[in-house]
């Protein structure tokens, strides 16, 4: 067989562009490389004017050219340097211009956070299928609180932040503090024995908060310890961890999640100060109107019995008694002519009787009246009579002699 | 119940907290507006809830945080507050 320069079959060439997009397609049909996470360090960082970041992640043997694009950028809440130990999300494409592959990344936290982040969805399921984070154990959180207990780290600006608020809020509030670590290993036990401490104080509300960080200074909350006091707790608590995007644990277990401490002491204050000063004068108007009306009232009342009185007035009754005595007089003067006439009647028919028994009407019809002269004795029997004796007659007197 | 809170009148205005002056201010409220009481009987309930209403104001007024602190079994002032 003869020797051919071109041994058969030949096979076809490539265009660097062909091989290229060969390679990218091969790339981007892997569903592994589409959606992986990359973890390694960073190098070579390197944020241009245009928004988008780009940096190599590295490890001990190998290198991965990483864009960001400004979009997800934008969205990054770690602060990147260069040596930082990271996790990169994202999918791997190839640059063509270069020939060289590498990682879109849309993602980006620090190294740990994953295996964190399993464990939190893993104790989440747990202690949700347990129940403990149930709506129908919420208890509800009062709105005008006596006594408020903060657990929560006696140096730190959550604190501060805490005690303003509560102070501009509701002054008339008494604040007990069970002072605990809130990040190391120390803190979940610190934190489950200030909430048991509080939870026996008899206290309104409970508040257990922490200032902002990352997942791992935020990852007491999450400790399985420390939520199921949070859970079990007979005190309302509201949880005020980290920032507003942070949900831990202790959030779903408390009564009430506020997105900050700050926010966790406003919701444990719902009626402030300026509501209890609006309340009192509200009371005061009340208080005003009411006598006000009780007195309008009694002022009515007044009037109507005035009147009531003007219409009872003596005045009519002293006309009638006026009239009552005028009539009483009338029958006193009837009743007395009456009986001045009965009697003087009764003194005519007297005088008759008186006449018709006078000794002078005995005398005018002859008869005479003999008395002594010396004594005046009547003489109406012979033996009575004396020398001189006087005899009286009808119209005159003379003397005998025996 | 007018006999509960003339029970009540006998207490100090002075030495009521807040919770007790806005109880009572409340209670003498309610009992103005819903009670025929006698006039004069009335205007002692006036004069006793204004006063209570002004006690409320001033202990609102001159109200101060209280903080304090859980230290083993005890329960202290709390001073660690930095500015």
């Amino acid at each position: 067989m003869q020797p051919s320069l071109f041994p058969a079959p030949i096979p076809s060439t490539y265009t660097v562009s062909k091989l290229t997009f060969h390679l990218r397609k091969l790339l981007e049909e892997d569903e592994v490389l589409q959606d992986v996470w990359v973890q390694g360090e960073i190098s070579n960082l390197s944020r241009p004017a245009s928004g988008h970041i780009y940096f190599t992640l590295k490890d001990a043997n190998a290198s991965l050219k990483c864009v960001m694009w400004k979009a997800s950028a934008a969205r990054l809440n770690l602060p990147l340097r260069d040596g930082m130990a990271i996790e990169v999300h994202g999918k791997i494409g190839v640059y063509e211009p270069q020939g060289q592959y590498q990682l879109y990344a849309d993602q980006i936290r620090a190294v740990g956070e994953g295996a964190l982040y399993q464990e939190f969805m893993r104790l989440k399921a747990m202690l949700e299928a347990e129940g403990l984070f149930d709506s129908d154990r919420k208890k509800n959180i009062p709105e005008l609180p006596h006594k408020i207990g903060i657990v929560t780290s006696a140096t730190g600006a959550a604190l501060r932040d805490m005690l303003n608020t509560l102070r501009r809020r509701l002054p008339l509030a008494e604040v007990i503090l069970a002072p605990s670590p809130v990040q190391g290993v120390d803190a979940p036990p610190a934190l489950v024995k200030a909430i048991n401490i509080l939870d026996d104080k008899q206290l309104a509300v409970i508040i257990i908060a922490r200032g902002g960080g990352s997942i791992e200074d935020l990852w007491a909350f999450n400790d399985e310890r420390v939520v199921r006091a949070v859970a079990d707790a007979m005190t309302p608590i509201i949880s005020g961890v980290g920032h507003e995007t942070d949900f831990t644990l202790c959030d779903f277990a408390a009564d009430l999640r506020a997105p900050t401490p700050t926010a966790a002491a406003e919701l444990a204050t719902q009626i402030t100060i300026l509501d209890l000063q609006a309340e009192v004068q509200t009371y005061k108007a009340r208080l005003a109107s009411s006598i006000n009306s009780l007195i309008a009232e009694q002022k009515k009342l007044l009037s109507a019995l005035s009147a009531q009185l003007r219409y009872l007035s003596p005045t009519r009754l002293i006309q009638s008694e006026r009239q009552r005595v005028d009539e009483l007089s009338r029958r006193a003067f009837m009743s007395v002519a009456y009986r001045v006439n009965l009697q003087k009647k009764y003194l005519e028919g007297t005088q008759k009787r008186l006449e018709a028994l006078s000794p002078l009407a005995v005398l005018a019809r002859g008869y005479a009246v003999v008395t002594r002269k010396d004594d005046g004795i009547v003489v109406s029997h012979v033996a009575q009579a004396s020398d001189v004796m006087q005899v009286r007659v009808s119209d005159g007197e003379f003397e005998v002699r025996k | 119940m007018p006999k509960a809170s003339s029970k009540k009148t006998e207490k100090n205005i002075e030495e009521l907290s807040y919770e007790e002056a806005l109880a009572e201010l409340e209670q003498i409220v309610s009992a103005l507006e819903n009670e025929q009481s006698q006039l004069e009987e009335a205007i002692k309930l006036f004069e006793r809830g204004q006063a209570l209403a002004e006690r409320c104001g001033v202990l609102l007024e001159a109200a101060g945080l209280k903080v304090k602190q859980v230290v083993g079994e005890d329960i202290i002032d709390f001073e660690g507050e930095s500015e």
